[in-house]
């Protein structure tokens, strides 16, 4: 889990083009959106991107995204269990 | 008939190299656009991370309008009704949609697809600098003197406007080509007249500010 999230973080901060940050600036269970890290709607399509082009993962359930991309560790936490499904 | 605005400040990129008024301010030579901005952005010390999500056309403007309001609140010395912006270029948003277009081949990126409009520059600087007078922008073919003179002082007749951020901003074949301008109807120590005499010198280099 650890080397899963150490690695999205990564992915992340590539994809939605946070320069200005650095992995460890992200912390794990960190809200990413509005009073964490201040992602916007934009950032949630691009980690539906992200999902689905690093983890062949697609959102089934919309109405799920708010919960699944409330962190990190809970977007790790989503990628374990449907990785292989 | 109202007389013409004032030319307070300008900023011209070209290719690798930053002007503000009668100065080089910055300077990289042979790197990749996207370094050269990003190195620009860093010297200026702007804490602005939604800068790094903009597209190449949208940092241009946003880091011009940066020098251009450098010494200046405007956001203190006018309502922001009273400030426009008036926007140019030749090649819209091509150098972004060419890059969608190359995503589009694999996974699309929204982040990317947001900036398929040549007009978002204005909407950054807009909401950088809290403006809200009236914003246009155009396309011609090339940099037309003349044209923007008339239309920015048409729209600086507009008795609410009291300055408009006015030029050119774009991005061909990987080089930049931006002359941008503050125009404001009170004259400032130094200002041009607002003409297209003026813009035309300005444009190639020709007439510093003394």
């Amino acid at each position: 889990m650890e080397e899963l999230i150490a690695k999205l973080k990564l992915q992340i901060i590539e994809a939605l083009n946070l320069k200005h940050l650095k992995p460890e600036d992200i912390v794990d269970d960190q809200p990413l959106f509005v009073d964490g890290l201040g992602l916007d709607s934009i950032d949630a399509l691009e980690l539906i991107v992200l999902l689905q082009q690093h983890y062949n993962i697609k959102i089934a359930k919309p109405e799920e995204g708010s919960k699944i991309f409330s962190s990190v560790r809970s977007i790790a936490t989503y990628i374990q269990a449907h990785q292989n499904n | 008939m109202a007389s013409d605005p004032y030319i307070t400040q300008f900023v011209r990129v070209v290719h690798d190299q930053v002007q503000n008024n009668d100065r080089i301010i910055f300077e990289k030579q042979s790197v990749p656009l996207d370094t050269f901005l990003t190195d620009w952005y860093t010297q200026l010390g702007s804490n602005y991370p939604k800068f790094f999500k903009m597209d190449r056309q949208s940092k241009l403007g946003f880091l011009a309008t940066e020098i251009l309001l450098d010494q200046r609140q405007l956001a203190g010395e006018y309502s922001s009704e009273s400030v426009g912006i008036i926007l140019s270029n030749a090649q819209a948003s091509l150098d972004t949609d060419q890059r969608y277009f190359e995503s589009a081949k694999t996974f699309p990126s929204p982040g990317l697809f947001v900036y398929t409009l040549p007009n978002i520059v204005a909407g950054e600087i807009s909401i950088r600098h809290k403006i809200k007078g009236e914003t246009a922008f155009f396309v011609s073919a090339s940099f037309d003197a003349e044209w923007m003179a008339s239309y920015v002082s048409l729209v600086m007749t507009n008795p609410t406007t009291q300055a408009c951020i006015a030029g050119w901003v774009d991005i061909k074949d990987q080089q930049a080509d931006v002359l941008l301008y503050l125009t404001e109807k009170k004259k400032e120590k130094g200002s041009l007249v607002h003409n297209s005499a003026i813009l035309d010198q300005l444009y190639k280099k020709e007439l510093w500010k003394s």
